[in-house]
């Protein structure tokens, strides 16, 4: 785990694999990852590039630790007893796995929704003012509060009634104001585990505009089981699949192929991914 | 081609529920059992309250509650003023000592220790402890302190300690086993550190319930006779407010040295010095149920 590799990262990704659109800079290089829950390997050989502004979404079946990747950009992995990681994962170069890496501080950078929405039972407005709290943010408060909001397109539905609790909400809207928590500090990247398969399908549409909205601003990671919203969303879709392990019958999940999302639903290389996204497996 | 002719079958299963006879006889049998139930659990509650009032309303007036206790017990007049007062002294004093400690010792289990060795030791020990009769801890604090330092009703604030403690230590876990873990993770996930996410977010949450909790540690504690009798000595008859020196009474200890009198007058005042006991706890209990109803209505209402 030095440092030095940093200077071998390239900000701008390599010409060879960029996609038509012109070339975005880099904000994640993952290597060679490996994410382990004790002796047992649950992800292997994760190598891809995370551009900036750009929504990547990872699909794939069960069980092919798409969650447990996306789990690995903030360190959430770390909270679970027995995880461990090898490979890097570099963001802007950094390697999050240096042992001198505070996961706090990367958390604050990247921010997560998961997949059931969880809301504190705290007022609608204490949700939102949670993280800029934390991070010190103690001016204009009101406005950084209206700014999310309105971002999540909660706005209008809440305005009247911030003092009151968040556990009031409908699922989507408390989905929605979940989201609104995770971009409240700002974050440079937004992680979403599965964001829409608690909701309906009004209130998908709702964060799929969302995503859409705020890209602009963010660079999103999410991971999703539904292959028509990854199309839809997606500037880049990775594939993760499932492999059985012979002699102790585990599964370990793997990255197939990872590319541009039209390329991976309309021509894909590896013919895994082409039986995934036509539906003859999975 | 629907066939919608009447099927007799069909109806008898349906129907089973409400026309069967055994049916509605389990039914019938089963809602006896769970009234009679409550009715017997009840019933000695409903009538010991009642029992008090009616021997103890006659001695409570304004004397009662302001003036000394009388030099001799065995006829009326006097007050329990000293004894109301030590009894909320007392418990005070033993509450803040074990609220603070039960809470963190909580957090510490459930937040922190985990599986762990050691939290599996605490955990061991508070429900050991919980069994203690109360009389042993009276014991305890009576030889390490109270033959140092003398009676005082702060030896008697350290028995209560010990007897609330265990009790708020388990309740608050089970308080804290019900944040779901997902508040946590949002917590997390915002960048916030375990410490912090354990103020602003799971002692929050759990709230309600550890009040209910440490509620009934101060009911407990505040009844209990035996802890105290050694430790904060029963001849003090006036008012006392120093919880550091000098002897102090309590409600419970007088309730256990009038009624152990053949005298009508001090039994009186036995009956007087329960219902008062009663309602103390009673205030409280409500009081609490105010304050985390009024803390709950502004988290989930």
């Amino acid at each position: 785990m030095s440092t030095d590799t940093t200077a071998t990262v390239p900000t701008e990704a390599p010409a060879a694999e960029a996609p038509p659109a012109p070339p975005a800079k880099v904000v994640f290089d993952v290597q060679d990852l490996d994410v382990y829950y004790g002796a047992f390997r649950a992800v292997r050989d994760v190598s891809l590039q995370v551009h900036q502004h750009e929504i990547t979404a990872f699909i794939g079946p069960s069980g092919c630790g798409k969650s447990t990747v996306l789990r690995c950009f903030d360190r959430m992995n770390d909270l679970i007893e027995g995880a461990r990681v090898e490979g890097r994962i570099l963001y802007h170069g950094v390697d999050l796995y240096d042992p001198r890496v505070d996961p706090v501080e990367v958390r604050k950078r990247i921010g997560m929704v998961f997949q059931k929405p969880n809301p504190f039972p705290k007022s609608i407005y204490d949700n939102i003012a949670f993280g800029p709290r934390l991070a010190g943010m103690k001016d204009d408060l009101d406005d950084r509060v209206e700014k999310a909001l309105r971002q999540a397109a909660l706005w209008d539905e809440v305005k009247d009634r911030l003092k009151k609790s968040a556990m009031g909400l409908s699922g989507g809207q408390q989905q929605r104001l979940c989201i609104a928590r995770a971009i409240a500090v700002q974050p440079e990247v937004v992680l979403m585990d599965e964001p829409c398969s608690a909701l309906d399908p009004i209130a998908t549409a709702r964060i799929e505009d969302l995503m859409q909205e705020i890209k602009s601003e963010y660079t999103i990671l999410i991971v999703t089981h539904n292959m028509q919203q990854a199309a839809r969303v997606s500037d880049r879709t990775a594939f993760f699949t499932t492999e059985v392990n012979p002699e102790s019958d585990t599964r370990t999940g793997l990255l197939v192929e990872y590319d541009s999302t039209d390329k991976i639903f309309s021509a894909p290389s590896d013919e895994r991914t082409e039986n995934y996204v036509t539906g003859r497996f999975g | 081609m629907t066939d919608l002719s009447f099927d007799r079958e069909a109806e008898r299963l349906l129907l089973e529920a409400t026309t069967s006879r055994s049916r509605r006889v389990k039914d019938r049998l089963a809602s006896v059992w769970m009234v009679g139930s409550v009715v017997v659990a009840v019933v000695p509650l409903a009538i010991v309250v009642a029992y008090v009032v009616a021997k103890g309303a006659s001695a409570l007036s304004v004397d009662w509650f302001t003036k000394d206790l009388p030099a001799v017990t065995r006829k009326a007049g006097g007050g329990m003023g000293p004894a109301i007062v030590g009894t909320l002294l007392i418990t005070a004093g033993a509450a803040l000592m074990a609220i603070p400690l039960g809470v963190l010792g909580a957090v510490y289990l459930h937040e922190y220790g985990g599986r762990g060795r050691l939290a599996g030791l605490i955990r061991f020990m508070a429900d050991v402890m919980t069994g203690v009769p109360s009389i042993v801890m009276g014991l305890f604090i009576y030889t390490v302190f109270t033959l140092r330092f003398g009676l005082m009703g702060f030896g008697g604030s350290l028995a209560l300690a010990c007897l609330m403690l265990p009790i708020i230590i388990r309740s608050t876990e089970e308080m804290l086993r019900l944040v779901p873990d997902e508040l946590r993770q949002g917590s997390y996930a915002l960048g916030n550190r375990q410490w912090r996410t354990v103020v602003t977010v799971v002692l929050p949450a759990a709230f309600g319930g550890i009040v209910s909790g440490v509620m009934l540690a101060i009911a407990r504690a505040a009844g209990e006779t035996a802890p105290l009798v050694f430790v904060i000595g029963a001849a003090a008859r006036s008012l006392n407010t120093d919880l550091f020196s000098g002897n102090m009474t309590a409600l419970s200890v007088q309730i256990f040295s009038n009624a152990q009198t053949p005298f009508a007058a001090a039994q009186t005042r036995a009956w007087g010095a329960a219902l008062t006991l009663i309602a103390i706890v009673f205030l409280f209990t409500i009081l609490a149920r105010v304050v985390s109803a009024r803390v709950a209505r502004r988290h989930n209402a």
